[in-house]
């Protein structure tokens, strides 16, 4: 069977079947509340489902597994860290957020500091952060379409990007919360099965053992041993040393700062709901970052490594669909192209999840927070307008992310998220935990926090080597790198909380220490939160 | 600060309820787990990335065939996540849910009154 003409009938399917369930959830969202958080009527166990296929992006499937398949076992920090980040969400943020907030992250900052200066700070921290992970979903489309295509051509790559740009805007203004949700819980669904396929089709070739799968991996990837231990990416120097720190720092504490991650906890109906979804997603999720490893050392040991090392000219973001494909008998083979139509079209899932939580999050945040909260705050906003502006902007979002992605189609996709989590660290989860459990923190406090992370870390990501100085820069022939480190974490999350220390030492802010009272009480025992919607 | 935006001044029932001895207790409960465990998941896997940088030799050390010390203490990590988050979950069903139940209770029949 040919491979093109599969892979096009399964990428059509996965995109009839969301469309379908997004018309249907647009018929069942009517008010502001459905549109922004699915009417918080999700049970613990969908809402974990969706926060599986919310988080687990491109990166995750297409990125980890690429960097375990060239850098070996430095690639596994992302998995460990990915994974680990989740206890912060699940002891310090997630219950709370969802009785002290609305619809957005910046609600429950609002809650108590003055609302224009806030709602700012945290809707532009919202869309920064989104976009940049937007950025590495949509790339990551692009090089998987034309692989699928068999042709390197830019352009297929670029109406990729627009294709998957219209979609998401799609299922944001048709579907809203709903619909977003219910995509991705079926692409949770199809990715666990999807790489739990594959899984056991690497350890069959190696007898269920997985030291032989490792000694394989080492001996085909020409390090030897070293393959398998750490340093093989970060060890080199000690300035790659501290940037393997800064990465595992942003990794670890950005995930409870992703505003689409934020927003997921407000869909239930109690705070009660919000932590079993947390612990089903640490389940999923879990399980599905042991599958990485497998997937990552599997195409290590039976791809060969001019497929997908980029310094042999291989694009290491396809390791896991050419794994299928050799694992199901080989390019030319009909098991090797159904696989690998099979285990595409799980990507495209994974990618139109993702890109549809985040496009709703940073629409959500323009909507609800800088055109109700600051732009007419002064004035009644009917729901039916808000929920319009929503729309518009997710339009306007999603023409931005097109544009961006196509220059950006050079950078690794699990390195561009890792950038994401570190401006998510740096400027969002500062202010989220004083909130909650300091009644001094103020509206200064509040706003430095957010500002100088965002600055810090965006900053430092300009004056980095991912931008320029190095082959692998974005432009490559300038050198205007003064900041050795590619990703900023180590220095912008400090920035990020002294700020907010400073801040709020520097100022006082009596209404906003007197609500904290109410704050409190109110987060850790959801009386006077917002209730789900009857239907 | 001269314009005060924040919303009106809140319900008085906010201010009995946080000075329950049960509120007290509620949140003595959830800080006595939280921060400790937030600490202890922090050092762990920060160990675990300061080794991985700069205890090379000791990460590379085999246990059993191409099985090292590093893989074995990644998935640890794994194994470590999956603990806290079923002791936490134990936990707060046990000795905090209880207690906030009560506080929402007492919220609610104030809000009726």
């Amino acid at each position: 069977m040919d491979t093109q003409v599969l892979t096009t009938f399964l990428f059509l399917t996965v995109v009839a079947a969301t469309v379908g369930i997004t018309f249907w959830a647009s018929r069942q969202t009517k008010t502001a509340a459905d549109f922004y958080s699915g009417g918080r009527s999700f049970s613990g166990f969908q809402n974990g489902l969706a926060i599986g296929g919310d988080y687990m992006s491109a990166a995750s499937f297409l990125g980890i597994s690429g960097a375990i398949a060239v850098y070996g076992y430095d690639g596994f920090l992302y998995s460990i860290g990915f994974l680990v980040a989740w206890l912060v969400a699940l002891l310090l943020v997630a219950e709370m957020l969802r009785n002290a907030g609305r619809y957005t992250m910046a609600d429950q900052l609002a809650f108590r500091m003055s609302q224009r200066p806030v709602r700012t700070a945290a809707s532009i921290s919202t869309v920064v952060v989104s976009i940049f992970y937007l950025l590495a979903q949509m790339v990551g489309a692009g090089s998987l379409v034309a692989l699928l295509l068999g042709v390197d051509s830019q352009a297929i790559k670029n109406i990729t990007i627009i294709g998957v740009g219209a979609l998401m805007i799609f299922y944001v203004v048709v579907g809203g919360m709903k619909g977003t949700t219910y995509v991705q819980i079926v692409k949770a669904v199809l990715l666990m099965i999807g790489s739990a396929l594959i899984v056991v089709l690497v350890l069959a070739k190696f007898n269920f053992n997985l030291s032989e799968l490792l000694g394989t991996a080492a001996d085909n990837s020409g390090k030897g041993e070293a393959f398998l231990q750490p340093g093989l990416q970060y060890g080199a120097t000690l300035t790659s040393q501290i940037d393997f720190l800064s990465l595992g720092l942003a990794l670890v504490l950005g995930t409870a700062g992703l505003p689409h991650i934020l927003i997921r906890f407000y869909t239930v109906p109690t705070a009660q709901d919000a932590r079993k979804s947390v612990l089903w997603a640490i389940g999923l999720i879990g399980a599905f970052y042991l599958m990485t490893l497998v997937l990552g050392f599997g195409a290590a040991a039976l791809l060969d490594r001019s497929a997908v090392d980029p310094l042999e000219g291989g694009n290491q973001n396809l390791a896991s669909p050419l794994l299928a494909e050799a694992v199901g008998g080989g390019d030319g083979s009909t098991g090797g192209a159904i696989l690998l139509a099979l285990i595409a079209a799980v990507a495209f899932a994974t990618i139109l999840a993702v890109v549809a939580g985040l496009t709703l999050a940073s629409s959500s945040s323009v909507a609800h927070d800088l055109y109700k909260g600051v732009i007419k705050k002064d004035q009644a906003v009917s729901e039916k307008d808000e929920v319009k502006v929503a729309r518009i902007a997710a339009f306007v979002i999603g023409a931005v992310a097109i544009a961006l992605s196509i220059p950006a189609q050079r950078l690794n996709i699990a390195f561009l998220v890792a950038l994401a989590f570190a401006v998510a660290a740096s400027a969002n989860l500062p202010s989220i935990i004083y909130n909650m459990f300091w009644r001094r923190f103020n509206t200064r406090g509040a706003t430095w926090s957010i500002y100088g992370g965002l600055v810090a870390a965006v900053g430092l990501v300009l004056l980095s080597p991912v931008m320029s100085g190095l082959p692998t820069s974005l432009f490559p022939d300038s050198d205007w790198a003064i900041f050795p480190l590619n990703n900023p974490g180590i220095i912008s999350i400090p920035i990020g909380f002294l700020l907010g220390y400073i801040g709020t030492v520097t100022s006082r802010d009596p209404a906003a220490e007197d609500r904290f009272t109410e704050l409190e009480v109110r987060a850790l025992t959801g009386a006077g939160a917002e209730q789900a919607a009857q239907h | 600060m001269t314009e005060q935006e924040q919303a009106e001044r809140h319900d008085p029932i906010y201010d009995r309820l946080h000075a329950s001895p049960e509120f007290t207790e509620l949140r003595r409960r959830y800080r006595g787990f939280v921060f400790p465990a937030t600490a202890a998941f922090l050092v762990w896997y920060l160990l675990y990335v300061i080794l991985s940088n700069w205890a090379g030799g000791f990460m590379s050390t085999r246990i059993v065939g191409h099985i090292n010390v590093a893989l074995v203490f990644g998935l640890l990590q794994f194994v470590t996540t999956f603990g806290l988050a079923w002791m936490y979950a134990r936990f707060s069903a046990q000795k905090l849910d209880p207690l906030a139940r009560q506080l929402d209770a007492e919220y609610r029949a104030g809000g009726d009154a």
